[in-house]
């Protein structure tokens, strides 16, 4: 292809978008809507996958360690567990420590448990993490087994249920997600369609004066590029916009420290080029499949 | 040349549109071709174009089989034949300029040489001062022109034309006859379908007669021969 053929391109998708008004802006408003639809959940949905990931990475492992364990064998405990693929992390923590952090936990009242400094009923303790949370019950479950390995502590029954729901909200999420983009793509393919229907007469004298059905497609292919890139333009602004301030205004009034926003940079840039790159392919994808059928000779 | 062996065309549905046709078209010949409608005519013409493959048979325009040719090589084929046709096939958002310009961008000719060779045929039909002009801006006739000005504009070897005049008045369809008989004149093969008994019959030119799906006629310097 020659560079004035790909200008001849750009110009004749250009003029095209102008020449056929009223559908460029049902395409445009269609890719519009669908994309601030899709930019709202996904912003919902990065934030809640955000606090679902730090409440899961919360979840750990106390490995008790029987009190008639030489040190020997807690080694041995110790390489056992890290022996485990599914562990990330282990850290001893002694006693000692484990009734300070009990005492600390306590605060003011915590003093009163200062007299089990002299005789401390509790245990050492192991503490695992998992590379990925959802591994946390099988390898508790593993870690059982182990000898000297007296109680194995994960917050059974919560964990099992948090899981659970999680599970349950992100699949609910990716279901909305998915059909949300499945509309869409059915609605632009079928707005690009009544355009290139319109256009049937233009297809048919170019495919009569020997155009390739290459050179058909270029314009076509540029035209839905354009669309869904105008479509993106509004969606962005406007999700930039109230993220950035629904940031600002939200942030500081959120101490919790599992309920955070993702912050707005990179997280609102990375939602926009997604938008762009969503509108660019529901664009040309729609595009595509409708010159396709009057491209059959 | 344009030569058909044994040309068979059965349409999906059962219509069997042309039944054995054998015929020999020189270089630089014009040709008529006639008969009533429905009688294969239009099949007949779409063939020289792959508009339509035949069921069998081969028909070799300048070497080429066209009953062989593969999908992708349909677009080379066209640009070396002008097609006209009864309702001018022009796109109303282009302009005249544009709508002639349009078959030669298509074959990426450089911006200079379109200009150049647009103007040039667009002289030929005698449109040179309405380029600017859009289809529905012009009469019938001076549609037409343009249609045959985007048909010549590559400088086929063949031009095909169906029914040229068939939506035209007596007076206009006599000029764009004698625009036929110019690019004819220069070298260029005419092929053209028509019902106007008048213009056959004064012009004179070879006549070929299609009646179900068969060549009955094909004489040199024939008649309409058909009542109406």
């Amino acid at each position: 292809m020659t560079v004035n053929t790909l200008k001849r391109h750009l110009r004749e998708s250009i003029k095209s978008l102008g020449r056929n008004g009223w559908m460029t802006f049902a395409s445009i408003s269609a890719v519009t809507v669908t994309l601030l639809l899709v930019g709202v959940f996904l912003i919902v949905m990065l934030n809640m996958n955000n606090f679902a990931k730090k409440i899961e990475s919360d979840v750990e492992i106390r490995v008790h360690i029987d009190v008639t364990a030489t040190p020997k064998d807690k080694e041995a405990l110790k390489a056992q567990i890290e022996a485990i693929p599914e562990v990330k992390e282990i850290t001893y923590s002694s006693k000692e420590e484990e009734l300070k952090n009990l005492i600390k936990s306590f605060g003011e009242e915590g003093s009163s448990f200062k007299l089990f400094e002299q005789d401390n009923p509790l245990s050492d303790v192991y503490v695992v993490k998992t590379a990925k949370p959802t591994d946390t019950i099988k390898v508790a479950k593993k870690i059982e087994t182990f000898k000297f390995a007296h109680k194995v502590k994960y917050g059974q029954g919560q964990v099992e249920k948090l899981f659970k729901t999680l599970k349950v909200a992100r699949n609910i999420g990716l279901g909305l997600i998915l059909g949300l983009l499945f509309t869409a793509m059915f609605l632009i393919s079928n707005t690009i369609k009544i355009t290139i229907f319109a256009r049937r007469k233009e297809i048919e004298i170019m495919r009569l004066v020997g155009a390739t059905n290459g050179f058909i497609r270029w314009p076509f292919f540029l035209e839905g590029l354009w669309l869904g890139l105008l479509g993106a333009v509004i969606p962005i602004t406007l999700l930039l916009f109230s993220y950035y301030n629904l940031y600002t205004f939200l942030e500081p009034k959120l101490t919790n420290p599992f309920l955070q926003l993702l912050p707005f940079s990179p997280f609102a840039w990375q939602v926009a080029a997604i938008l762009v790159a969503l509108g660019a392919c529901i664009g040309v994808w729609g595009s595509m499949v409708s010159v396709r059928r009057f491209l059959k000779v | 040349m344009i030569e058909m062996q044994d040309v068979y065309k059965t349409y999906p549905n059962g219509v069997m549109a042309l039944n054995g046709i054998n015929v020999r078209i020189k270089q630089g010949e014009f040709v008529y071709v006639v008969g009533p409608s429905g009688a294969g005519k239009s099949t007949f013409i779409k063939m020289m174009y792959r508009e339509e493959k035949p069921t069998s048979g081969s028909i070799m325009i300048n070497g080429v089989n066209l009953a062989k040719l593969k999908d992708s090589k349909v677009p080379l084929l066209r640009r070396h034949i002008g097609v006209v046709f009864q309702d001018f096939k022009l796109l109303p958002k282009l302009t005249v300029y544009e709508n002639v310009a349009f078959a030669l961008e298509v074959i990426e000719e450089s911006p200079k040489n379109i200009k150049k060779r647009v103007m040039e045929v667009l002289d030929l039909v005698g449109l040179k001062n309405k380029a600017r002009f859009y289809p529905d801006e012009l009469s019938g006739g001076e549609q037409q022109r343009v249609s045959i000005a985007r048909s010549i504009v590559n400088s086929p070897k063949i031009v095909i034309a169906d029914e040229p005049t068939g939506n035209l008045d007596p007076d206009t369809s006599w000029g764009i006859m004698d625009l036929f008989e110019e690019i004819n004149n220069r070298g260029t093969t005419v092929v053209m379908a028509t019902h106007n008994r008048e213009i056959v019959n004064s012009i004179k030119k070879r006549v070929i007669a299609i009646e179900n799906g068969k060549i009955v006629r094909d004489e040199a310097k024939g008649e309409y021969g058909y009542d109406s």
